[in-house]
């Protein structure tokens, strides 16, 4: 650990490969240390622009996974393949840097890719346009509401120019109301910029509301239990009939799945 | 699906609008009146007070000056060029030993606070160091050096270098892990992420470290100055002070110790206090208008 922290950090492990679905992940197995198997043998794949939400309760590792996808983790087994290179990652906080202005934070994104400081200008200004806050990007972080700063990161994760966006429970910390407008957003930016998404939360409707197919993980370890493909047409509603059908089926599961863990203590 | 893409516009618009908050400004004029009449007035007061307890005579004349007599003796130290010649070597030296804490202090600061061996080593030493009165230093600076600059300076770093390498080593440990995730997906590595993330989540606690500092660098300087007393040094606040001592001169020792205290206080108010400012309202860290 030195202040160049990163400079010796060893290449990547994750594969960027230029054929085959978005994201490829096989026999992927994490554990920290000596601690039981976080992640067990996970199989998956994000075909192109398809949108897949993860689905699970504490525990199952999914933080872990997007962690390993993202190649801010080392796997302990298993292989990685991202399709076009380096994959977009959103938080579950916005993690805007308070001490830049929205369009600034943007513009960081586009810096540390090597884009000249004209052209940053300009597509910072689009890409806050994308998200409808072309007025803000003077604001300072504490001057926007959580909303807006998730839009913010958004607009930041699209400046990375990847086609993959992995999102980590980006609305999980936002009010109802706001998370409702969000996922409209996402699905809208998901549809012009032909985004490929993996997603993963632990609140059902949100799942089924956004995903084209949803799987679901165990928890400790985590392991793909089931998947659900979610034939509803978008734009959909969070409250509508279909949406509230699946999610009941799937929350069934997801409860046999957590009672597993009651039954062995 | 125009329609409705208008909708979510709109939508979103007055969710944003209901969820930022118009700041109130206030006139800058109005923001200083009212911060500095409420010191003043309790100055005011004091004096008052110190006047009426000197007109009781409680305490001869000697021990007790009046506040005129004070201002008489700054007048006459005005009038020598006393004062003016010592008010400017002590804000010399307290500057040059700040800066020079500074230059040695930041890179200490960075190495102890991200090499982990280091810190193991440095670390507590170095946080000890920052409860040792510096003015321990002085007869061993004295001996080394002599009645020299070099004493005075030295005196000042061990007083100002451990409290802003600490100041640093704090700023960096309160750096959330998460911003550093987030460069990472950004692409920041090694120099970037030092220079675009780490160093400017670390300002905050550099800053208040800085300002920790300078207030060392004055108490140890005035130490310093009280007792390695030689012609050699050339006239200094502290020297004006030890010299009314000597003198057996009260109201020159309380008019002394007043002009330590007011350069302290202007060189915060001037510099630090609205550094710090500045960088906290920047962030949306400072709320309430102090």
């Amino acid at each position: 650990m030195t202040i160049l922290q990163g400079l010796n950090r060893s290449e990547a492990r994750v594969q960027v490969v230029q054929t085959g679905p978005a994201v490829s992940v096989s026999g992927l197995t994490k554990r920290f240390g000596a601690a039981p198997n976080v992640l067990e043998d996970v199989s998956l794949e994000v075909q192109e622009n398809e949108f897949l939400c993860i689905l699970g309760a504490s525990g199952c590792g999914k933080s872990t996974l997007l962690s390993l996808v993202a190649d801010l983790e080392q796997p302990t087994a298993g292989t990685v393949e991202v399709r076009g290179g380096k994959p977009a990652l959103m938080f579950q906080e916005p993690a805007l840097y308070p001490w830049l202005t929205a369009s600034e934070n943007v513009e960081l994104a586009l810096k540390l890719r090597g884009v000249a400081k004209k052209e940053r200008r300009e597509r910072s200004a689009d890409l806050l346009e994308l998200v409808r806050l072309k007025h803000a990007g003077d604001k300072r972080v504490h001057e926007l509401s959580g909303g807006m700063r998730q839009r913010v990161a958004m607009a930041r994760a699209l400046a990375q120019d990847s086609h993959v966006l992995l999102m980590d429970e980006p609305f999980a910390a936002l009010d109802a109301i706001t998370r409702d407008v969000l996922h409209e957003e996402l699905v809208r930016l998901r549809e012009s910029q032909k985004l490929t998404v993996l997603f993963v939360t632990h609140n059902v409707r949100e799942a089924v509301r956004l995903g084209d197919r949803v799987v679901l993980l165990s928890s400790r370890p985590g392991r793909v239990v089931k998947e659900y493909p979610v034939n509803i047409g978008q734009p959909r509603r969070i409250e509508s009939p279909e949406v509230s059908a699946l999610s009941v089926a799937i929350t069934e599961d997801l409860r046999t799945e957590i009672r597993r863990h009651g039954g062995q203590s | 699906m125009t329609v409705q893409t208008d909708d979510l516009a709109s939508l979103e618009a007055g969710l944003d609008a209901l969820e930022t908050h118009e700041r109130v400004r206030v006139s800058r004029l109005a923001k200083g009146w009212s911060a500095t009449w409420p010191p003043l007035v309790f100055v005011g007061l004091l004096v008052v007070g110190w006047q009426l307890v000197y007109s009781a005579h409680v305490a001869p004349d000697y021990k007790l000056p009046s506040p005129g007599s004070v201002l008489t003796s700054l007048k006459d130290e005005f009038n020598s060029g006393d004062l003016t010649e010592a008010v400017w070597n002590s804000i010399r030296r307290g500057g040059i030993g700040f800066l020079a804490s500074l230059v040695i202090a930041t890179p200490l600061g960075l190495l102890v606070g991200r090499v982990k061996p280091v810190r193991r080593a440095v670390g507590p030493i170095l946080s000890g160091l920052q409860s040792l009165p510096s003015v321990a230093w002085v007869p061993a600076a004295v001996l080394w050096f002599g009645f020299s600059d070099a004493t005075i300076y030295f005196v000042v770093l061990f007083g100002a270098v451990p409290s802003i390498a600490n100041g640093v080593i704090s700023g960096l440990d309160q750096v959330p892990p998460l911003f550093l995730r987030v460069g990472r997906v950004l692409g920041a590595r090694g120099l970037d992420s030092a220079r675009y993330v780490l160093l400017p989540a670390a300002l905050p606690g550099y800053v208040s470290g800085m300002r920790q500092g300078w207030a060392f660098s004055w108490r140890s300087l005035m130490a310093a100055e009280l007792i390695a007393r030689s012609p050699d040094l050339g006239l200094g606040v502290g020297q004006l002070l030890d010299s009314a001592r000597l003198n057996i001169d009260i109201s020159g020792v309380i008019a002394g110790v007043f002009t330590i205290l007011v350069i302290g206080i202007a060189v915060e108010l001037c510099v630090f206090a609205p550094l710090e400012r500045r960088v906290l309202r920047r962030r949306g860290l400072l709320t309430a208008t102090l």
